[in-house]
This record gives C-alpha cells, structure tokens and sequence, in this order.
C-alpha cells in the first residue's frame, strides 16, 4: 500500500466552501454602528467588556465572509475610524482605523484560502488575528506616535482566547444576515 | 501597466488606504486640537450617539429603579435597623469630630489659611466609555448646556474620578485618573509628602516624584494636593498598596483609587470650587493662647492640686507667667499654654494662683479676665502676661488676623467685646499671676 502525495494547489477548501456571501446594505450599515455602540456603553455596567473588541470581530466576520480584500480593507477602515471617534481626545483618528485595515485585508485574503466557515477555524483565525491586531495598534501607538504602551503578553494572550471565544457565538449570530 | 495593477490591485488598495491614515495620523500629531477643542467629526459623531446612549442608560435606570423600589423590598426593615444603629455611632463620632474641626477652622483662621470648598456640584450619569482598553475616557450625560466646562473636576463621595476634558451640548467627557495621560497633584494623607498620581496603559495608577529616601507604608490614604488647580485639596484619591524603588531616585508607589473607576454610574461634577477664610466666628472666643498652643509642644497635664485648691509649689513650676518674674526661660512668660478645662483660676491680688492645669510652658490659668501686663515688665516676653481665661469664660472675640498678630505682639492690646465677663482691670492683677518659681518650663 502506497499512499499518494497530492501536490497543493493553492486552496485548502473545497469549491463550496469559498462561496461569497453578500449582505444586505442595512447589515453593512446596522450591524458595525450597534458593535461600536454597544462596545461604548456596555463597559459601563459589565466590568470586564473592554476585554472583548465587538468591532474587531465584526471586521473579522464581514471580510471572511465576502472574500473581497478591498472590501475587508474598507470594511476594515470605517469601523476602525468609527472606533476612534469615542477613543477620547489624546487618542487620533486612525489608530484603530489602521489595524483595522490591515486585519479586514488578512481576513479577506485568508478565507479566500481556508475554511472559515468551522468553529475550530474561526478560533484559531480569531486568536490569531487578534494578536496581528494588538501588535499593529502597538506598533502604530509606539512606532509612530511614541506613546508609552507596554506590552503584556500574558494580557494580550488572554484577551485574544476570550475573543475567540466570544467571537464563535458572534458569527454564529452574524450568519443570520448572510445572502448568497 | 495594466496587468501590474491588475495582478497586484488589493496590496496597492491596502497601501492607499494605510498611507491616508497614516498621513491622517500625521496631520493630527503636527497640529493637535488646542485645549478644550473638539474636532468637528467627534462631535459630530458623539452628537449623534449620545441620545441613543441616554434613552438607552435611562430606561436600563428606570427598570432597575422600578424593580428595586416596588418590587425588590425584602429585607428592607433589617437594612433600615442596621443603618438606625449605624447613624447613632456616626452621631457619636460626628460630635467628636465637629469639635475637631472648630479648633482647625479656628487655627486655620488665626494663621489666614485659605480654604477651598466644593461650592456647588452637578449629578451625572456615565452614560458610556470609549470601548477600548488604551483609551479609558467615559462619557457623562450632562454637557455645556448644563453648565459644564473643560476642566472641571469629576468626583464620588468616595473619592475623585477624574476631570472633564471635551464638552458637548448634551455630553462630557470625562478623562479618569487611572488613564494614561492623566495627572493629578496628590499627597500622603500622614506624611504629607507631595506627588503626581498618574494613569498607565493597563489602567494601574502610581504615585510618582517621591524620593525613594521616604518612608511610605502600604495602607496609607492619598489625597487630593491641590496643586493641580483642578481638585480641591484634601479629597479622597486612593490607598497605598505597594512601594518599589523606581528609576531616577523616585519611588514607585502604586496606589488603589478610592472610587471604583470601573463601576461607575453616577458621579459629581465640581462646577464651583470657592476660595475662603474659614468662619470662625460662631466657633467660640478666640484667645492668643490658642494659637500659641498650636505652635507650641504639649506637655502633660496632670498636676497635683493640694486640698484647698491651690497647685503645690512643686507642682506649677511650669507656667511661669508672670508679668513681674525674671530670669524665667524666654518662653516661658509667652501665655501659650493649650487651652484646658481645668479650673484655673486667678487669685485676688497678692493671692497665690491656683492651676491645676499649669504644667505648659507659659501656663495661662485664671477665669478672672483680661490681666493687663505692667509696662515695666521685665525679663519676659510682653505676651507673658495675656494671662485669658482658659476655660471659656471670658470670651473675647477678635479678628483672626487681628488675633494672630496680637498674641505675637503684646496681649493686652486685645479688644474684649463682652464687657460682661471681662472683670474690672485691677491694678494689681498683673501680680497675681503664679510667682515665679525660676525651674525651666517643661516642654
């Protein structure tokens, strides 16, 4: 018994599961303007909230899901722009915007590739993508405007885990709005 | 060309849109908003947001308003129990502590010390945050048409939380002490020692600028300087938790907020902070000995007092004040004992004094009044010879500022306003003071 080796050619997924979804012009507007929403006042009463970055995950399930790496950039801007209008006023317009961008284009370019559709998947790729997240806001916020953050490993390790965890019932919710 | 832009469409599109950004960034840091400025797309955005926060935290406020005031009832009668017996050891405390606070509004006004008070203050709701950890900033419902301003100061019952740093019609914002670009002039309530109290990324709040050569335990409280110009001084910030030796010969003193900054719901906006003198008119007479007493060591007070109610010879060798005595130490003939509710009085002229209470250095025993010193006084201080009433009997109201520099002057220029208890200045009266006994005071 041989087993042959199949030489990868360029996909991990079937044909089926790169299908492109598309969304409703009231899901594109509605749902990242209620992320930032309720990422701004739910702190007020759930102390541990600022943990869980609604509009990340939003960019995430958005750029995925159409598999448009323009549109993941775009996505990926206005949401993060949004995001820093309520950053307060030492905070500038762009920091999220940037990281943002950076993320909705991996994600849109990663799930031309993989399956993003499985839980596992969308675990790992969230976990991931958060920690490409929190090192590009801290390279922007330390590289280009020398603001003294520090890096906590440990921190952005446990954020990210609950994230991804979060972020299973988010796009199992988010599912909802899809159109082929 | 074409393929080229084609094949490598998506990177140059993320590369545009990061190069606007990062443009955008640039602009912003080169030209940042003045102080107290908004710009126009925040306020926007936050004017747009803000009702939809409002109408959202206020009905959340009025189910849990109602849930707990119809429905949520139980245990009510023992709470009120609880809180009966716990408002009858506050009064206790607070009797105690009233009186306290007369003798330092009474110090404070004999050395012209200026107060700052919270004047006037709104209530506001936390209506939101800014949704991200970096940034820590938390938004009030109350904004300029309610008289809000930049720069006010935020604060809890428990302690202070922050200050308004933009204002919109209808909102604040409201930068917290735990955020990293927050200071805030803070001291140690015990040893007094200054600092800045300043916010890090990960919302730990460290006091720092304090010489690594100090003593600071865990547990001490952290007030409110002043020296910011923003908090009233004395406010609750914090506590202690741990000291390390930090770079740059400062400790590294990390200290907990009095005020739970990631609990709050309604907090009080400072809108009027007042500058003033304390009253200290309504605390009772003033008396030169008062504020000598201030400045002055305590000494013990116990003094052996014989059957007929005069003090042993022995025993008031202390309060040399005499008008007549020489060679008495050079504090010693300054009145500047504490004020004590001994019965001290004065005896008629030739008498001996009796002083229960005379062990202070200057002693000023006597209920008899104003003793008017001898312009031929030797050896002593002129204020020797202020012998006042130690036990509130001759109350003799005067200027704080007047007061002050009296008792560094000369006594008997005090200005008795109540005829009433003042006795007839008798001329013999600046002998009747205790006869000096030559034994140094004891300090």
């Amino acid at each position: 018994m041989s087993s042959r080796v199949m030489p990868f050619r360029g996909s991990l997924t079937s044909r089926e599961q790169v299908s492109v979804y598309e969304f409703s012009w009231a899901a594109i507007i509605f749902v990242p303007l209620i992320a930032v929403l309720i990422q701004i006042f739910i702190p007020v009463r759930v102390r541990f909230l600022p943990i869980i970055d609604l509009p990340f995950l939003v960019t995430i399930f958005f750029a995925t899901a159409r598999r448009n790496p323009i549109s993941g950039c775009i996505t990926g801007c206005l949401i993060g722009l949004t995001q820093d209008l309520f950053a307060g006023p030492s905070h500038p317009l762009g920091m999220y915007g940037i990281a943002l961008t950076v993320i909705g284009y991996l994600a849109s370019s990663l799930g031309l590739k993989i399956d993003v559709e499985n839980p596992g998947s969308r675990f790992l790729l969230t976990y991931a993508f958060f920690v490409i997240h929190q090192g590009v806001y801290y390279g922007v916020a330390h590289g280009l405007l020398r603001e003294g953050l520090q890096w906590s490993w440990s921190h952005v390790a446990i954020s990210a885990l609950a994230n991804a965890v979060i972020g299973i019932f988010v796009f199992k919710f988010l599912d909802r709005f899809k159109q082929r | 060309m074409d393929t080229f832009l084609g094949r490598y469409k998506n990177l140059i599109v993320l590369a545009a849109i990061l190069f606007a950004q990062i443009v955008a960034l640039a602009v912003q840091v080169r030209r940042p908003a003045q102080e107290g400025e908004t710009r126009l797309i925040r306020l926007w955005a936050i004017s747009t947001v803000t009702p939809i926060e409002k109408a959202v935290v206020h009905s959340q406020e009025w189910v849990q308003d109602t849930w707990t005031t119809y429905a949520y009832l139980r245990g009510v009668r023992r709470e009120n129990r609880e809180l009966r017996a716990e408002l009858g050891r506050m009064k206790i405390d607070d009797a105690r502590i009233s009186e306290d606070a007369r003798m330092a509004r009474r110090v404070q006004a004999l050395l012209a010390f200026k107060e700052q008070y919270v004047d006037s203050t709104i209530a506001a709701q936390v209506i939101g945050t800014s949704g991200s950890e970096q940034s820590r900033v938390l938004y009030l419902d109350k904004g300029s048409n309610d008289g809000i301003t930049p720069d006010m100061a935020v604060i809890t019952p428990t302690g202070i939380v922050g200050k308004i740093v933009q204002v919109f019609p209808d909102s604040s914002q409201v930068l917290p002490i735990n955020d990293q670009f927050s200071g805030v002039g803070a001291a140690l309530k015990d040893s007094r020692l200054q600092g800045i109290l300043k916010g890090a990324a990960n919302g730990a709040t460290t006091l720092q600028y304090i010489m690594s050569d100090e003593k600071v335990v865990p547990g001490e409280e952290v007030i409110t300087s002043g020296g910011d110009r923003i908090f009233p001084k004395g406010l609750p910030v914090g506590r202690v938790v741990s000291v390390e030796p930090g770079k740059d010969l400062f400790l590294n003193i990390r200290v907990v907020p009095s005020s739970r900054l990631d609990q709050l719901e309604e907090v009080l906006v400072v809108t009027k902070i007042t500058e003033k003198m304390p009253d200290a008119k309504d605390l009772g007479p003033l008396r030169a000995s008062d504020i000598l007493a201030e400045r002055l060591p305590t000494v013990p007070s116990k003094t052996e007092v014989d059957a007929a109610g005069n003090a042993k010879p022995g025993a008031a060798t202390a309060g040399s004040a005499t008008g007549t005595g020489t060679g008495a130490h050079p504090t010693a003939g300054t009145a500047a004992s504490k004020p004590v509710n001994g019965a001290a009085t004065i005896n008629k002229p030739g008498g001996a004094a009796t002083a229960p209470h005379t062990a202070a250095p200057g002693s000023t025993p006597g209920t008899g009044g104003v003793v008017k010193p001898k312009p031929t006084t030797t050896g002593t201080h002129p204020a020797a010879t202020t012998a006042r009433p130690s036990n509130s009997a001759a109350p003799v109201t005067t200027a704080p500022s007047q007061v002050g520099s009296q008792a560094n002057r000369s006594a008997p220029t005090t200005t008795p306003k109540h005829p009433k208890t003042e006795s007839a200045p008798n001329p013999n009266s600046d002998q009747s003071t205790i006869p000096p006994t030559g034994a140094p005071p004891q300090l």
